[in-house]
């Protein structure tokens, strides 16, 4: 009896991962719509749905769905037709580990920070398997400029969630989020630039899609990606701001601390969510493009130097504080 | 950033080969070895005070322009708001049409079809003569063609072509786009009053001529005429034979060539507005030249005062 009743938690679990994992990446991608138009000083979709356009990405789905699903002759047609779901499944696995309040996740699991950071860096390889597999030379520079940003930033991403875990004492999201103080905002300041830029990068978003550069690169990795493939693609790079505005919220902002914690706790987590991604949607429309050997340069004048410099600010605080 | 080092990079060179005497292997080292530290010294140092301003200016504008009103047209759902000159289609008023075929001859795209043909009228009085007049059997213009340059419009004699600021007459066929008389004829309904005069803009000459006053008053400036007999326009005494208080701004200008006869060439530029304030400086230094070149002062005035006085006798 308790093993059937396992089983359908998982079940129901995995469902409402699931779920969630389709509906939050429209949600950010109709408010990257609307926004990015507005900061533009344009309406943006209107008329798919009714109001507002609000049906634009469902519509945007159905056509893509229709779109004839090519690949090009000379690709590695394995590889090329894998490389979007290696892209899109690690996202949906680490969006199972991160908490929306200590009772509302996914599977709580002992090391799920580790267990997140891990499961994104997998993420890359999709893109880069996609370039490599389209034999274009356009997807080949993408994918190269892909693996050049997530070696680069990597590393600072890493070091800033470091810093939290040490602050925390606990590598489990639910832990540090619980072990979270305002006092964090200040003295885990660096860290959080320092995993929002890195974010930024890993996700390939302006001002770091280089690897998409349109102008340089025709559409990078995704040249040769049409219909469902390329939505798929476009879907891991959404999730992808969904999961780490999330992750931000929880080790940065404290998730669900906020006002009747207790009862919304979760949607405290998912507000804070949102205006990290409204923020990465902003500064895609304020910021033009970096050029590459600028990428690398931020990245380790910049970003590393100042993540171990946090580390060290965390280790400080710790033994005082102790 | 990086721009400013390149400026740096690029200054150096223009200054060298001026100065050729000075050895050409000194320039050429200072050229490699000067720029380098420029390149990896100054980056890091200027890279957040140069771009941490712009960054941020670029926030600002993006939320500034969020809150504000979007630009877009709401073109299908909200009719957009034209200004009343706008060329949007032409229309035809038939009855003013004498097929004169000017707006056909002149339109650059040959886009205008004119047809006609002439018409005996009988003489109204016995006796008379009979009278000819053109009868438009067809006008149409192209608009596949036409490209909207106006020149049919300004060209019409008659007022009979008007421009409208309707514009969606799209059609499937491009044959359709060939609107015959009675499809210019309605978008006529659409065509906007003209725009209310300027202030300071002349009168009409049509109201001009209708509020002027019959022949009598000519006797009286019968004075002059010894004088001035060649001159058709010598009538500079308004001021005395005419009524002065109905035409105040024919006063203004017939009464200023007189004493100003060096501004004419402003007067015939701008009529009624320039000689107005150029006026009290040179009667101050003219009363000499009113009294003895008053023979010439007419005669260049003459371009100025010459239509408005022909089409008074017209009339
Ligand atoms: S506006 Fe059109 S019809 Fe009129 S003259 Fe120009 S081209 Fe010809
Ligand atoms: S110029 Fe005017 S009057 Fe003459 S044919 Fe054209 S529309 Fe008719």
């Amino acid at each position: 009896m308790s093993e059937g009743w396992n089983v359908l938690e998982v079940v129901l679990r995995a469902v409402a991962v699931l779920a969630a994992f389709l509906v939050l990446p429209l949600l950010v991608g109709q408010t990257e719509h609307k926004v990015m138009a507005h900061m533009q000083g344009r309406l943006g979709p209107m008329y798919a749905g009714g109001f507002h356009g609000w049906a634009q990405l469902v519509a945007d789905a159905v056509k893509f769905i229709q779109k004839e699903d090519i690949t090009p002759a000379r690709a590695d047609r394995g590889v090329f037709r894998l490389a979007p779901f290696v892209a899109l499944i690690p996202y949906l696995v680490a969006m199972a580990v991160v908490p929306l309040s200590p009772t509302i996740v996914g599977a709580d699991v002992p090391g799920s920070a580790l267990l997140v950071l891990a499961a994104t860096g997998v993420g890359i390889i999709g893109t880069l398997m996609g370039g490599w597999a389209s034999a274009s030379k356009y997807s080949m520079l993408g994918a190269m400029r892909a693996a050049a940003q997530l070696v680069s930033y990597e590393l600072p991403m890493v070091l800033a969630v470091a810093s939290v875990a040490l602050a925390a004492g606990t590598l489990s999201m639910v832990g540090i989020a619980e072990a979270w103080t305002p006092w964090w905002l200040l003295w885990q300041a660096p860290g959080a630039f320092v995993f929002l830029v890195a974010a930024l990068a890993e996700l390939q978003r302006p001002p770091f899609d280089m690897p998409i550069a349109d102008s340089e690169l025709v559409f990078g990795i995704f040249t040769e990606y049409t219909g469902l493939r390329f939505a798929f693609f476009l879907l891991a790079e959404y999730a992808g701001i969904v999961l780490f505005s999330l992750i931000f919220s929880v080790l940065w902002l404290g998730g669900w601390a906020g006002p009747f914690e207790a009862g919304l706790g979760w949607l405290w987590t998912i507000l804070k969510a949102y205006a990290i991604a409204v923020l990465m949607i902003w500064l895609r429309v304020s910021w033009p493009r970096l050029r590459e050997d600028q990428l690398q340069r931020l990245a380790w004048v910049w970003l590393v130097p100042i993540a171990l410099l946090q580390l060290a600010i965390t280790a400080v605080g710790v033994v005082m504080m102790r | 950033m990086t721009e400013r080092t390149q400026a740096e990079q690029v200054n150096p060179e223009p200054v060298e080969p001026v100065q050729p005497v000075g050895g050409e292997a000194q320039p050429e080292e200072t050229r490699v070895t000067a720029p380098r530290p420029k390149e990896t010294a100054p980056a890091p140092g200027t890279k957040p005070s140069g771009i941490l301003p712009g960054l941020v200016k670029g926030l600002a504008a993006t939320a500034r322009t969020l809150t504000r009103h979007a630009h877009t047209a709401e073109y299908p759902d909200v009719m957009p708001k034209l200004p009343p000159r706008t060329r949007g289609v032409i229309a035809l008023t038939e009855e003013n049409c004498t097929s004169c075929m000017l707006c056909a001859r002149e339109c650059p795209d040959w886009c205008i079809y004119i047809d006609s043909h002439k018409e005996e009228l009988p003489p109204t009085t016995p006796g008379g003569r009979a009278r000819q007049r053109n009868v438009l059997d067809r006008f149409a213009i192209d608009f596949s063609l036409c490209m909207y340059c106006g020149i049919c419009v300004e060209v019409c004699p008659f007022d009979a072509l008007w421009w409208s600021p309707e514009f969606e007459y799209a059609e499937l066929d491009i044959r359709e786009l060939i609107h015959e008389k009675d499809r210019l004829g309605a978008w006529m309904a659409t065509v906007p009053p003209p725009a209310a005069l300027d202030p300071a803009s002349a009168e009409p000459a049509e109201l001009v001529a209708a509020s002027k006053p019959p022949r009598p008053v000519r006797p009286a400036a019968g004075e002059d005429e010894a004088a001035p007999a060649r001159v058709r326009p010598a009538r500079p005494a308004p001021g005395e034979g005419g009524p002065p208080a109905a035409r105040p701004r024919r006063e203004a200008r017939a009464a200023t060539p007189a004493a100003t006869p060096t501004d004419t060439p402003t007067d015939t530029a701008t009529p009624p507005t320039a000689p107005i304030p150029t006026d009290p400086a040179p009667t101050a230094v003219l009363p000499a030249a009113d009294a003895t070149p008053s023979g010439d002062a007419p005669a260049d005035a003459g371009p100025a005062d010459n239509p408005p006085a022909d089409k008074d006798g017209g009339a």
